[in-house]
Order: structure tokens, then C-alpha cells, then sequence
């Protein structure tokens, strides 16, 4: 057997293996034992994937090339689990009560659910992780080329695509058998989980067999080996203090936003403790995996033939040496490196996109009826799968692309910088309230660009999609817009400058973005979520909080209750409790107060619920709240709408009302009218039909009687025909249907004729009149003027009660205004009169006359349409009516104007 | 019973017609036109039976009527009202008031002598 089948044979063996241990862990978790399986070493050991198979191998190549370099990448990781331990525990809080389930999550979470930015960080992960998993097929591939080269029996060489593709698909189809077992709400898998944890343990051992077996059993020992080290040019490297600093601060970070190490280190977490256990026992782990990297590298570059590839060293030194089994073990080290990182990978990212692309999408297209028919399960695992597939596919479509030649480390180092634009936005998240998705959005898509401008596409080289034009002058020919030199930063390493400048215009936009807009109702209360996650220990039966929570609640109660409700009884409260300003202790008391005012609006479950979720962290989602507060700002804007609608009715009843109180009044006045005019009508009736019943039935009656009851007979006739006619004159003047004759005459000739009309000067009735000022030309209906004249003298001859009876008719003009006054010396009508004489049927007095009482009622109608008035003068001696007229008026007639 | 009668009516007309018709029958009519000193027309004439007009100048024949009817002396007195408005309620008022009798104007003269016959038997 050839070693390169022996290789090939324990492969195989180890893959079993693996299946194996993820299948039995998997299977024990479900049946509900293995304790064992959720301990804190298997999770300390499952952090292990930061040490890819560019740790493994690469490290070494690094060391050789670089110097000491190689240390950062493990410093970083260990100053985070150190020195930031608080911080991880904020982070896995958050994680496990949010049920966060990737970074994209967690990042959208903590922003208003915002599907945008989960799709953006999806999107940057991909494209950043993409090139580090074509680097862990390139590993094996090339792993596995080494042994092909030394092994004399294999007669051509693999064909190293295949190999690849090999890979990727066991790959694929371990991670989906693994990986999307269930769709648990954690996310946790523990057979992935215990298998990488293997993985680790094998991949640290076989670097620590090549370690010990280059030192003692090349070297010669630890003295010689130092002695190496010293003459060797790795201790003559300088050290570039910014690029140090810089590469630490970038592992570090990374460390934390990689989607694979948030996997592990969130999503896979089960408890604090766990936490605990690893920041000390994980830098351990780090440290025993850096120990022996600049022996080996030293030794490499020593013994191994000028040329050879150092990221190759821990493999090609032990195959050298006819060492098959340490080989075979070293092989299967950097296998495990490789292997587990594409898995959380994988994993992680197919998360992504299931979740926050092709959920979404499926969800819109098929509609809400998929939903309620439940293949939602079976449609999100199959996009799981797919997106696994999807992952890998595009990871050696990467490693076929690129060809394979560029060196390990760059390629995880570019990666390190793209996955670092999550952290403003992370850590912001946590640590901020002021924090917004606006910010988070702005900072994050300029950070991604200038890290696909500045590293990601030059990082293919010249003119591979820049091209060399835009290297050498900027883009568009701006000098200032060089992807190596960005604003001018000359000579800088194009890593450091690409994450300096990335990272500064990322927080920058973050941080501005962030205090220029206004957050969402939902964002405040994500971000108290997240920012407060440690404030306040759960306290059951009664609440307890920070000041900080009485913003939240305020905010909520708005909601809810009105903004002027809310804000009456929280300034109530502070008052009560003597604190300044609006907002009082969230004190128990107040939290029972407002928690029963609360549940006045949306039942007691709900308000225990709601004052929960900001206070103590009840199981609701801020979702399920905020539909249950919109539902409540819906049914208060709808009953605000009611009540102005029922006010509208109120307001149409009252105007119905006085409608009606209006109508009823006509009615009445109606009803009155007609009773008059039945009497009016009935008295010369009652005569006319007594004496005709008389002159009828009685032989005996004197030529004298038959003469004067005959003439009552006649003038009750008369009366009632004057009556007719008042009434139809009075009907028609009041229905507005009178048909005005316009004439010119003057004053005196018309006063002339009513004098005549009216029975004459004379008989104890006197009229004075001053004929110099009646000298008045008039153009109006002369003959209706007349009428109103008439009646006037009629009433004064009538109702003068006066020895002898004097009518003065005096006239003056003043202001383009005829005035004719009436004025006689008799009694006068009565001051309590004056406002009724101008109603129909007003007679005044007891005096018997003939006449119905329409006369002045008529007089005024006239008046009106002539467009003068008739007025009754207080305050003269006897009765005085005074008629006003203008002398230019314009006349509506029926022919229009005239 | 007397045959004398009060007639309080403001229409000298009708106060001519009924006093013709009445007279021709043997009564002794005597006339009072105004309301407000009716009452005291009613006391000076002392009459057997009273025809009383409901639309008077001063006061109305229903305010008179409750007058008469509150004189211990005229109480039982017969009283015709006589109305031009012709309507049910006035003569629901009529009799509320105490009428005795309620015509309508204009009357037959023979009503009106049966009406003041029938009421001078009672």
C-alpha cells in the first residue's frame, strides 16, 4: 500500500468517524442525555475553528516570511477573551433572550428588525468568506498535492480540481446532514458541534506531534533550537509597531464578527458559565497551537530545499524525513482545521441567506396562505440546504477562479476586514442607545465599499477587474481616490490602510448617521433591550428599573393611553415623588400604577406583559408587543373618530331641532292666521246672512228697514271683498311675485290723488300739507306708493280720535332719501304696540272700523319691494308713521332691470 | 223664567240682527259691547240668559264666562257663545268654560231662536 492510499484510507476513516461522533451527539442530545454535551470545554474547544487551516499551515509560512508577526492573530483572540470577557457575556445574553440566530440577526434585531441591513451584512459576509473557504479547499488540495509529490508509486499527478470538488461536496453533505436536522429555535447543533470539538483536539495534537518531533528529534533538543532561532533571519525582522497594533485590533475584531465564530460562540452558547471556562482556557489553547511555529518554521527554512513553500512546512518536514504516520497526522490536522471552518461556515451563512434573503423573498411571492399552511418548515430547511450548497458551490468556484496561487495569509487577512465593518455597528448596538439604523446602515455601506475597493478587488491583482490606470492615478483620474492611497496616505500597507480608512469613515457614518435621525419606536426599545440587557436582574412578583426604562415606558404608554394621558400621569407621579421633570422612579408603586392603567387600555395580560418586556424581560417579542400597541393606537384613532362622528350627530340633532322648533312656530303662526281669517271673514258673513234670512222671512218690515238692512248688507259685501283683496295683495307681495310698475310723476300730484282716494279733506278731518317741498320728482311704482299713502291717511281719518282731526304730511330729501312723514293729533298707538302694528291682523284699540288689520302689513310689504321702509315715529303727540325712500334705486322687474 | 236677555257682541251689525229676531219673540234684549266691563253689564241688567261673543275688545268671552260662572248669583245663569273661528278647540274651550250652549257664526236666525227657546225652558 502506498502512503498516498494509506492517506487516502484514514481519511476516509476519520470522515467515518466524524459522522459517527456528530450522529451519536446528535442522537444523545435528542434522547435528552449527554450533559456532557453541553459542557464548557467542548465549548472552548468548539471556538477552536478560529484556527483554520490558515492557522494550521499558514502560520508557519507567516512566521517565515513575516517575523513574529503571526503572534497578532492570536493575540487579538485573547485580549477579546480576556480583557473583554463582559463584553462576550453582553453579547451572549442578548444573543440567547433575543434568540438571535447569526450576526445578520442580531445587527437587524437590534435596529428595528430591519430587513435591510440584515440583508447588507448577509451580503458582505458571503462575499468576505467566500475567498477563506476557497483557501480551506486550497489547503487540502495543495496538502494533498504534497503527498502525491513525494510519493514515487503515484504515477501522474491528482488532478487537483477534482480533489477540490471532492471536498466541497463531502462538505456539503456533511453540513447539511448536520446542520439542518431541525430548525430549533437556538440554532444549536450539537453533532456539528461535538465533531469540531474532535477536530480540535486533533488538529492541536498533530501540531504539537510535528512541534515536539522538529524540535527534539531535528533540532536536536530546545538549546539548539534557540540557537537556530537566533541566527535565523525571523529574529532580524523588524516589527512595524502600527502594523502590530493594527493586526491585533483586526483579529480581535474579527474574532468577533466572523459569522463562523459569532456560531460558536453565541448561537451554540448554553450558559455563562461556559463563558468563563473559556477565557482562560481558550487563550491556552491558542497559545499551545503558537508554541512551536517559529521552531518549525526556523527549521523549515533551514533544512527544506530553497523554494519550497513554508505554508507547507508542518506537512513537507515530516514527509522529508520518511515520517509517513506523523505526516498522515499532520494531513489530518490541517484536514480538521479546513474542515470545520467550512462547516460553521457554511452553517453559519446559509442561516443568513435562508433566513433574511430567501425566507423573505419565498414569503412574498407565495403569500400569507403559505404560511398558515405550514410549509414554511419544510420550505426553510430546503432553503438551508440549498444555501449550503449554494455556499460551497461558490467556494470553489473562488478556488478554481483565483487559481490557487495567492498566499494563505493575505486572504484570511482580507477577510478579517470585511467582517470588521460589522463591529461598529455590533458593539454601537450594545453599548449606545443613541445608536440607529440609519447609522448602522450608512456606517456599514461605507465601510464595505472602501473594503471592496481598497483590498477585496485589488486583492486580484492588477487589471484582474481594476484596472492598472485606476492603481496608478485613482479613479476617474483622481489622485486622492487610489485604492492603495486613499486620500493621499501614501506607503501605508495596504492592509492597515484599508481597515484605517474603512473603519474611520464606517464609525464616522455610523456615529453621524446616528445623531442626524430619529429612531423608531421599535429601534428605542431593541436598543434598551440590548444596551440594558445586564441592568436589571429578573425580579419576579413586583418590577424594578433603571431610570433609563421610564423613557421606554413613557414612550410606550403614549401608545397606548395618548400622549397627553400618559404624560399627565407620569408628571403626576414625579411629583408625588419629588423628582424634577417628567419622568419619575420606575419604583414598584409607579409600576403597579401604571401597569393598572395600562390595562385599562389593553386588558391586565397584555399590560403585565408590555411593562415586562421593558422592565423585566417576560417572554413576549417586541413584535407581538408593538402589534398589540398599534392595535391600540388603531382602535383609539377609530374611536376618536366615532366621537367626532357622534358630535356631528349631536350637532345635526340640535339643527334638526330648531328646524323643527321653527316649523312648529310657522305652524302656529299659520294656524293663527287662518283662525283670523275665519274670523275676519265669518263677522260680515254672519250679518250679511242675518238680515238676508230677515228681508227674507219677515212680511212686516217697513220700506225704512228694508232700505237699511239691504245697505248692511251691501257694505258687509263690501267689506268682505276688500278683505279678499287685501289678502290676495298681501299674498302675492309676500310670495315676491308682484310685478312693480315704474312711472315718474311728482310727490305732490301723487299725494294729490291719495288725499282723494282716501275720502277727502274735510268732515272734522284736516290735512296740512307744505306744498314747496313736495316738488319731488319720483321714478318708482307710483301707484303702489299711492297704496301705502292711502292706507296711511285712511288710518289717521279712521283712528284720529281727535277735535277736530289734524293729518300733517311733511317731506324732506336729504342725502338722495325721500322721507314722508304721517303725523296726526290724536292719541297715538300705545308704546307696547309699536313693535306689532306692522303684523297682519294687529288692530289696535277697541275702536270698531272697518278694515281686517292688514293695511300696514301690506304698507310695509310695499315698501320692502320698493326698496324703502315704513317705520312707526315714537315721541310725536298723536300717531306718526314715517315712509323712507331712496330716490335712485335700480328696480328688479320681471323685464329686469330698469 | 223672565224673558229678559244680555247680548255681549262688538259687531253693531249683528247686535242689530239678533236684537230684531229676539225682540220679534217677546224678549227684552238688552246690548253690551266691550269685554272689559262685562261682568258688571251682566250685575247691572241682571238678565235671565246671556249671549256672550268670544272675540271682544278688552277681554274674552272665556275670561267673562268664568266670571259668570264664579258669581254665586249668575252661576246658573244660561249662557249662548257665540264664535266666528269656528274651530273644535274653541268649542272644547266654550264648553270647558262653562257654556251652556255653543253656535257658530254665521247662524240661521231660526237656530238662534230655537237655541235661546230651548235654553230659556231649562
Amino acid at each position: 500500500m502506498t502512503v498516498l492510499n494509506l492517506l487516502i484510507l484514514v481519511c476516509l476513516l476519520y470522515v467515518v468517524l466524524l459522522f459517527s461522533v456528530a450522529f451519536a451527539a446528535d442522537r444523545a442530545a435528542m434522547m435528552g442525555r449527554g450533559s456532557w454535551l453541553r459542557s464548557s470545554v467542548v465549548y472552548t474547544l468548539s471556538l477552536s475553528i478560529y484556527c483554520t487551516a490558515w492557522t494550521f499551515y499558514g502560520a508557519v509560512g507567516f512566521a517565515a516570511r513575516s517575523g513574529l508577526e503571526f503572534v497578532t492573530i492570536y493575540l487579538g483572540p485573547t485580549l477579546v477573551m480576556v480583557g473583554w470577557w463582559w463584553t462576550l457575556r453582553r453579547l451572549v445574553r442578548v444573543g440567547r433572550s433575543q434568540r438571535i440566530t447569526s450576526i445578520a440577526d442580531l445587527i437587524s434585531s437590534r435596529y428595528g428588525k430591519s430587513n435591510l441591513l440584515a440583508v447588507l451584512v448577509t451580503v458582505l459576509a458571503v462575499v468576505a468568506t467566500t475567498p477563506y473557504i476557497a483557501l480551506q479547499l486550497q489547503s487540502v488540495t495543495l496538502s494533498f498535492a504534497a503527498f502525491a509529490e513525494t510519493d514515487p508509486e503515484a504515477g501522474t499527478l491528482p488532478d487537483m480540481q477534482s480533489t477540490a470538488l471532492w471536498v466541497a461536496a463531502g462538505l456539503a453533505l456533511f453540513t447539511i446532514l448536520f446542520g439542518t436536522r431541525n430548525l430549533d429555535a437556538n440554532e444549536r447543533h450539537h453533532g456539528v458541534v461535538m465533531a469540531i470539538a474532535l477536530e480540535a483536539v486533533v488538529k492541536l495534537f498533530a501540531l504539537l506531534a510535528v512541534g515536539v518531533f522538529v524540535v527534539w528529534g531535528l533540532s536536536g533538543g530546545i538549546g539548539p533550537t534557540l540557537d537556530r532561532i537566533e541566527t535565523s533571519a525571523i529574529a532580524r525582522f523588524e516589527v512595524s509597531g502600527s502594523r502590530w497594533v493594527g493586526l491585533t485590533m483586526l483579529s480581535a475584531m474579527a474574532f468577533l464578527t466572523l459569522p463562523r465564530m459569532f456560531q460558536v460562540l453565541v448561537v451554540e452558547n448554553e450558559a455563562d458559565e461556559h463563558l468563563r471556562t473559556a477565557a482562560w482556557a481558550f487563550p491556552a489553547y491558542l497559545m499551545l497551537m503558537s508554541l512551536f511555529v517559529v521552531p518549525i518554521a526556523v527549521v523549515g527554512l533551514d533544512m527544506m530545499p530553497a523554494g519550497a513553500n513554508p505554508d507547507l512546512f508542518v506537512l513537507t518536514l515530516p514527509l522529508m524525513e520518511g515520517r509517513d504516520g506523523l505526516a498522515i497526522l499532520s494531513f489530518l490536522g490541517g484536514f480538521s482545521s479546513a474542515t470545520s471552518m467550512v462547516i460553521v461556515a457554511a452553517i453559519a451563512l446559509s442561516t443568513m441567506v435562508s433566513n433574511h434573503v430567501v425566507m423573505p423573498l419565498w414569503l412574498h411571492y407565495s403569500g400569507m396562505a403559505a404560511v398558515v399552511s405550514g410549509d414554511v418548515r419544510t420550505v426553510a430547511l430546503m432553503a438551508r440546504r440549498l444555501s449550503i450548497g449554494g455556499v460551497l458551490f461558490l467556494g470553489y468556484v473562488y478556488f478554481r477562479m483565483s487559481g490557487g496561487g495567492t498566499a494563505l495569509a493575505a486572504i484570511g487577512l482580507i477577510a478579517f476586514v470585511g467582517v470588521a465593518q460589522f463591529l461598529p455597528a455590533l458593539m454601537g448596538g450594545l453599548f449606545w442607545r443613541g445608536a440607529t439604523r440609519t447609522g448602522a446602515l450608512a456606517g456599514l455601506t461605507l465601510g464595505a465599499a472602501v473594503w471592496l475597493y481598497c483590498l477585496f478587488l485589488p486583492s486580484f491583482g492588477p487589471s484582474a477587474i481594476l484596472p492598472q490606470s485606476v492603481f496608478d492615478h485613482g479613479l476617474w483620474g483622481q489622485g486622492w481616490l487610489r485604492p492603495r492611497a486613499l486620500f493621499g496616505a501614501e506607503h501605508m500597507d495596504p492592509v492597515i490602510h484599508a481597515l484605517m480608512w474603512s473603519l474611520l469613515l464606517n464609525v464616522s457614518a455610523f456615529i453621524l448617521g446616528s445623531l442626524l435621525s430619529f429612531p423608531q419606536p421599535i429601534e428605542r426599545l431593541q436598543g434598551a433591550q440590548f444596551v440594558n440587557s445586564f441592568d436589571h436582574p429578573s425580579a419576579p412578583g413586583g418590577w424594578s428599573g433603571g431610570m433609563a426604562q421610564s423613557e421606554d415606558l413613557l414612550i410606550m404608554a403614549q401608545r397606548i393611553m395618548g400622549a397627553r394621558e400618559a404624560q399627565a400621569l407620569f408628571s403626576a407621579v414625579a411629583a408625588r415623588q419629588g423628582v424634577a421633570g417628567y419622568l419619575p422612579e420606575p419604583s414598584p408603586d409607579f409600576l403597579q400604577e401604571l401597569e393598572r392603567a395600562l390595562a385599562g387600555s389593553v386588558g391586565a395580560a397584555t399590560a403585565h406583559a408590555m411593562i415586562g418586556q421593558i422592565v423585566g424581560g417576560a417572554a413576549v417579542s417586541v413584535e407581538d408587543l408593538m402589534a398589540v400597541a398599534d392595535e391600540t393606537a388603531q382602535i383609539m384613532e377609530y374611536s376618536s373618530q366615532l366621537e367626532a362622528k357622534s358630535q356631528e350627530l349631536a350637532r345635526t340633532a340640535r339643527q334638526l331641532r330648531q328646524a323643527n322648533e321653527t316649523l312648529t312656530q310657522i305652524s302656529v303662526q299659520k294656524d293663527g292666521f287662518l283662525s283670523q281669517i275665519s274670523h275676519e271673514l265669518r263677522t260680515p258673513m254672519t250679518s250679511i246672512r242675518a238680515f238676508s234670512e230677515i228681508l227674507r222671512d219677515t212680511e212686516d218690515l217697513s220700506p225704512d228697514e228694508q232700505s237699511k238692512y239691504a245697505t248692511i248688507i251691501h257694505d258687509e259685501t263690501v267689506r268682505l271683498t276688500r278683505l279678499l283683496d287685501d289678502l290676495l295683495d298681501l299674498s302675492v307681495l309676500e310670495n315676491g311675485q308682484v310685478e312693480l310698475n315704474i312711472q315718474t310723476g311728482t310727490l305732490e300730484a301723487l299725494l294729490d290723488r291719495s288725499v282723494r282716494a282716501a275720502g277727502g279733506d274735510g268732515d272734522g278731518f284736516r290735512i296740512r300739507r307744505v306744498r314747496a317741498n313736495e316738488q319731488v320728482e319720483l321714478t318708482t311704482d307710483l301707484d303702489r306708493l299711492a297704496q301705502v299713502f292711502i292706507n296711511l291717511i285712511s288710518n289717521a281719518r279712521k283712528y284720529c280720535d281727535a277735535k277736530p282731526a289734524i293729518l300733517n304730511i311733511r317731506v324732506t330729501v336729504s342725502d338722495g332719501q325721500l322721507v314722508v312723514d304721517f303725523v296726526d293729533n290724536g292719541r297715538g298707538i300705545p308704546t307696547d304696540k309699536h313693535a306689532v302694528i306692522f303684523e297682519k291682523f294687529s288692530r289696535i284699540g277697541q275702536t270698531r272700523v272697518s278694515g281686517a288689520g292688514l293695511g300696514l302689513a301690506i304698507c310695509r310689504e310695499i315698501m320692502e319691494r320698493l326698496g324703502g321702509e315704513i317705520s312707526y315715529l315714537p315721541g310725536q303727540k298723536g300717531a306718526a308713521f314715517r315712509v323712507s325712500l331712496p330716490l335712485t334705486v335700480e328696480y328688479m322687474t320681471a323685464q329686469g332691470a330698469v | 223664567m223672565g224673558k229678559k236677555v244680555l247680548l255681549i257682541e262688538d259687531e253693531p251689525n249683528i247686535i242689530e240682527a239678533i236684537s230684531f229676531i229676539l225682540s220679534r219673540d217677546g224678549w227684552e234684549v238688552k246690548t253690551h259691547a266691550n269685554g272689559h266691563d262685562a261682568m258688571e253689564a251682566v250685575r247691572r241688567r241682571a238678565p235671565d240668559l246671556i249671549i256672550l261673543d268670544v272675540m271682544l275688545p278688552g277681554k274674552s268671552g272665556y275670561d267673562i264666562l268664568g266670571e259668570i260662572r264664579e258669581d254665586e248669583d249668575y252661576a246658573a245663569t244660561p249662557v249662548l257663545m257665540l264664535t266666528a273661528r269656528g274651530q273644535t278647540r274653541d268649542r272644547e274651550l266654550a264648553e270647558r268654560a262653562g257654556a251652556s250652549r255653543y253656535m257658530t257664526k254665521p247662524f240661521s236666525n231660526a237656530d238662534m231662536l230655537a237655541a235661546v227657546r230651548a235654553l230659556a225652558q231649562t
